[in-house]
């Protein structure tokens, strides 16, 4: 019980900070590592309320998927020596006001809820520590486990959804690859800057082709 | 002043709602005030975590015993929001790169080519 407090303490702290961290900085390889650790603190606290599979996810697709994929979008757009994009002095002003605002706004409706008071880890759900992975993954099938059906509890699965989504993740990531993609058509090789070695590439196969057709017409007929 | 009061009690749903409201505050922050477009996507990444940290902690039948908790639903929504904001990020990366080869710049004040 005790653990529990100070380990949720600990993990709220980092989460929190670290998101401030990401606000307050203006170093844009800083705010990806904060990132990183506010994110992580996050899955700990997934843990500590018993989400044991979503913990895990969020730990292998936020950190280990997402927060590569915005690192090295960070090392592709970078400008000479990180030049440092700040806001006007009255934007970040507006925006601490809006959001000390929406977050007194937030807490109040948060702690105004007597029912989500805090009474400590109910002893019903310490007895058995509950493995989620398999309801989860027969969840996503189709058929719930975790409800009581003696209740009436019958809960939908989520069959349906997970097709949809699997399909919108394959679509999304078609559409980034070819979004993304390089163009290379000769019209755009012949005009790079020089000093890529895609330049001396493209002018080798121009050289090349070129020669082929110069020789072409020589080799056509049978030398007399 | 009733937020002192949390320090005092066991750790609730209430604590949980508190981190995760503070989570999508510094998100919005972050969306409203960074100038660069990746420190953009940093915020909607803020904003999408701190909504799944909303999700399970209504969800955790720790927190609210066997007999109020929704079931795994929460973190069956978790795990959706997890896979649309993986699909978010690949988007609006290619976007970003998109538009970093077309104005050779990441700001997002650039970005003024379609006002009248």
């Amino acid at each position: 019980m005790i653990w529990h407090s100070v380990l949720f303490t600990l993990f709220a702290a980092i989460a929190c900070g670290f998101a401030m961290a990401v606000v307050f900085t203006s170093n844009v390889v800083r705010m990806a590592f904060y990132l990183v650790i506010s994110l992580s603190a996050t899955s700990g606290l997934f843990f500590l309320a018993g989400a044991d599979f979503v913990g895990a996810m969020q730990l292998m697709i936020y950190v280990g998927g997402t927060l590569v994929l915005l690192i090295f979008g960070v090392m592709l757009t970078a400008q000479q020596r990180f030049v440092q994009m700040r806001p006007s002095r009255s934007e970040v002003l507006l925006a601490g006001l809006l959001g000390a605002a929406l977050l007194v706004l937030l807490a109040s409706a948060a702690v105004g809820v007597p029912t989500w008071r805090g009474s400590g880890p109910k002893a019903a759900a310490l007895d058995e520590p509950p493995l989620t992975a398999t309801p989860i993954a027969l969840g996503l099938l189709g058929f719930r486990v975790d409800g009581d059906p003696d209740d009436g509890q019958n809960r939908a699965g989520y069959l349906l959804p997970f097709e949809i989504i699997s399909v919108h993740l394959l679509v999304v990531l078609v559409g980034a690859a070819y979004l993304a993609r390089t163009r290379l058509t000769a019209g755009s090789l012949a005009q790079q800057p020089p000093g890529g070695f895609e330049q001396d590439a493209a002018e080798d196969r121009i050289a090349e082709v070129e020669a082929i057709a110069a020789d072409s017409p020589g080799t056509e007929g049978p030398p007399t | 002043m009733i937020l002192a009061s949390l320090v005092t009690e066991p750790v609730g749903v209430a604590h949980y709602l508190i981190v995760g409201a503070v989570l999508f505050i510094a998100g919005i922050v972050c969306m409203a005030t960074k100038r660069n477009l990746l420190g953009v996507l940093m915020g909607v990444e803020l904003v999408l975590n701190g909504a799944n940290v909303n999700f399970i902690a209504i969800g955790s039948p720790y927190l609210r015993g066997d007999a109020a908790s929704v079931g795994l639903d929460g973190q069956l929504m978790a795990l959706f929001v997890i896979v649309l904001a993986a699909a978010e990020a690949a988007v609006a990366l290619a976007i970003a790169l998109n538009f970093y080869n077309t104005v050779h710049t990441i700001d997002v004040d650039a970005a003024d080519q379609l006002r009248g």
